[in-house]
């Protein structure tokens, strides 16, 4: 049996979380801690947590480092200035779709074209859970929620497209169900120096499952199994493939490129304050 | 030092760095943006960080960010930005996080018009965030006042570990005066845990003062800070003792510290029976007004607030007992003429003179309504001692 020893990254008298049995929400903050875990330059007390306002960010009350439970949708700037006032730190933003690409839209694309280094973790169910299941920037075309009650016709944003655009220099994507591979994608995302996104697709049994008829968390999980592709599979594959459901995930975008801490770093020695 | 010609932004930027500001995060708005343009070249020399932000709602979370960092931090704005900084204010309010905002104000609402003076931000100053929630606001009325306010401002934010406001106008801000900078000011250094994580160190567990000793990121005490009503551990809490606690502690760790926070210039009060109460750049006008009135044999003085939020209700209640009556000048419609007569409390009759036309006050605008006063308040106290007109100048 392996050994549970991601554990301590966890405030045990937090626990039990607050989110519904069967959220994918667990898994992906899980992912991020194994992912940490990984890393030897990760450590409980050099690592700030900074997340929003929904569901997925009430992660960083369950994780034992120091945390930040931000304003809706302005986890990013928050974590942009920990950051920079101690690039020496790690910092690692959790949000969720509603969070990051509605409210806190702006931030995003401008944290991504900044490319200060942080790694940013989107949990994806599609849906505002902790409001009680409206339709987010990432709720797909057709589906319902409680503010598209005959299904939606808002075209949804592709987060990981629209950070590759604004200048994220490490762009990936997983599933809940595709757990090592997204400890993977997270793991590397910490490795890279620069602004990296992943998202993560979690479940929502309660507020999208339940009333788009997608069965019970372990059925939403199969759909995300069997319509999952990977990039590589899914760049060789002819269009008519790529349809219906089927999306791709792995890592989609890397580049180097100066981050906005190390930039800074020398403006400060072509004003003559970088000993300071 | 030697003397220097500078802008009242100028002399922001200056007391703040002085006072240990070592952050800022802006974004562009008239007429507050030479602060930002100080900043940027200022704070790179002492090591410090500049950011210029994509909103004014970023410019807020970023410099929140740095200061639970351990930075100590300021931004700045005016009308639509400061609008727009309203949200993370709260936030800082109720995260007990040291931030200094500036608001050089202009005139309002919306867009309003940019780059004329105004002080139509009096209220926002004080209750611009939702919910019930303390704030200290401070107004510098010289370029050599606005460097030792920002200090000061710096100071007080650190110390009670919350949001202030720096209320400056367009006139203040754009004035330009000859000013020596003092080599050295007192400085509050950022709070610190006194007991540790293994001592059962909480991070909002308030000191002798209500103020609680918050440990910065990175320092291995591994707090939750959130905007949601928390217990002395940091975390939230459903419960209705403890909100009322929170809320209730929020206010009086201010309160308590009043009588010290609540600065207000007085001249000529000795034997004053009127006065005119101002803040800000408009007091530079009121003081020229009170001086001739003087002159003319006015018995009447000079009222400046310089710390306007908590409100300097004491003080006014005190004046006010010997005064007949009482004129509030400020550049907007009527705001602190409300605060003014619920301090008051009708021991005097209080009169508003108020401007809202991008234009600053004439002295000879404050002496009008000096000279009105003095004339009604006159005829009234004839008329109930049934004295003839020409005792009047006993009232005087």
């Amino acid at each position: 049996m392996v050994e549970r020893t991601y554990e301590k990254f966890f405030r045990q008298n937090r626990l039990p979380h607050l989110w519904c049995p069967g959220c994918g929400n667990g898994i992906a903050m899980k992912a991020i801690v194994q992912a940490i875990e990984k890393n030897p330059n990760f450590t409980q007390d050099n690592t700030i947590i900074v997340s929003g306002i929904g569901c997925s960010s009430r992660a960083s009350g369950y994780m034992d480092f120091d945390t930040l439970h931000t304003a809706h949708g302005r986890a990013i700037p928050f974590a942009t200035g920990i950051k920079l006032a101690r690039p020496e730190l790690n910092v690692i933003v959790i949000t969720g779709d509603g969070d990051c690409t509605a409210i806190g839209g702006n931030h995003f694309i401008h944290g991504c074209r900044r490319n200060v280094d942080l790694t940013v973790v989107l949990f994806n169910n599609n849906i505002y859970g902790m409001t009680g299941g409206q339709a987010s920037p990432m709720t797909p075309l057709g589906k319902k929620a409680t503010t598209a009650p005959y299904g939606s016709v808002d075209r949804p944003f592709d987060a990981c497209k629209l950070a590759e655009a604004a200048g994220a220099t490490y762009v990936a994507r997983s599933t809940a169900f595709h757990v090592q591979h997204l400890v993977k994608m997270i793991e590397d995302g910490l490795n890279n120096r620069g602004f990296s996104f992943i998202e993560a697709l979690v479940q929502c049994p309660t507020a999208y499952g339940r009333r788009n008829k997608l069965g019970d968390p372990a059925k939403m999980m199969a759909w995300m199994r069997d319509n999952a592709v990977m990039k590589n599979v899914w760049d060789k594959q002819p269009d008519d493939k790529k349809i219906g459901d089927k999306f791709p995930i792995g890592l989609f975008y890397k580049a180097e490129a100066e981050t906005y801490d190390a930039a800074y770093q020398h403006v400060k020695e072509l004003a003559g304050g970088a000993a300071k | 030092m030697s003397a220097r010609l500078m802008q009242g932004n100028e002399a922001i930027a200056e007391g703040a760095l002085k006072a240990g500001v070592r952050f800022f995060g802006g974004y562009p708005i008239t007429p507050s943006t030479e602060i930002a343009e100080g900043m940027a070249k200022l704070l790179p020399q002492v090591g410090g960080t500049f950011v210029q932000m994509e909103d004014e709602i970023a410019s807020m979370g970023v410099v929140l960010g740095a200061s639970l960092a351990g930075k100590k931090v300021l931004t700045a704005s005016s009308g639509p930005g400061i609008s727009l900084k309203q949200e993370l204010i709260g936030y800082a309010a109720a995260a007990e996080i040291p931030v200094v905002i500036v608001n050089v104000q202009r005139v309002g609402p919306s867009t309003g018009q940019p780059t004329a003076p105004s002080q139509g931000d009096v209220m926002q100053a004080r209750w611009g965030t939702h919910g019930d929630h303390s704030i200290i606001v401070l107004s510098p009325w010289s370029v050599r006042e606005a460097f030792d306010i920002a200090v000061k401002a710096v100071n007080y934010a650190e110390r009670f570990r919350t949001p202030v406001i720096l209320l400056t106008d367009e006139i203040v801000g754009h004035l330009r005066e000859n000013v020596e900078l003092p080599a050295e000011v007192e400085v509050y250094p950022r709070r610190k845990p006194k007991i540790s994580r293994a001592e059962g160190y909480e991070p909002y567990t308030p000191d002798e003062d209500l103020v609680p000793n918050v440990a910065n990121f990175g320092e291995g005490y591994h707090i939750h800070v959130t905007g949601l009503i928390h217990d002395e551990t940091g975390f939230p809490v459903g419960s209705p003792k403890i909100t009322r606690e929170a809320i209730k502690r929020m206010h009086e760790k201010i309160s308590r510290a009043e009588d010290e926070i609540v600065e207000v210039h007085t001249e000529f009060m000795d034997d004053a029976k009127f006065a005119v109460v101002s803040f800000g750049g408009t007091a530079r006008t009121v003081y020229e007004s009170v001086l001739d009135a003087r002159k003319r044999g006015i018995k009447i003085g000079f009222i400046r607030l310089v710390t306007i939020f908590p409100f300097a209700d004491k003080i006014i209640r005190e004046l006010s007992k010997n005064l007949r009556g009482l004129i509030v000048a400020e550049l907007n419609y009527g705001q602190l003429v409300n605060e003014v007569e619920r301090a008051v409390r009708g021991q005097c009759p209080v009169k508003l003179c108020a401007k809202y036309d991008m234009t600053i006050f004439e002295p000879e605008e404050i002496s009008a309504a000096i000279d009105e006063l003095v004339a009604e308040v006159s005829s009234i106290r004839n008329e109930e001692l049934g004295i003839r007109n020409d005792d009047s100048a006993e009232v005087k």
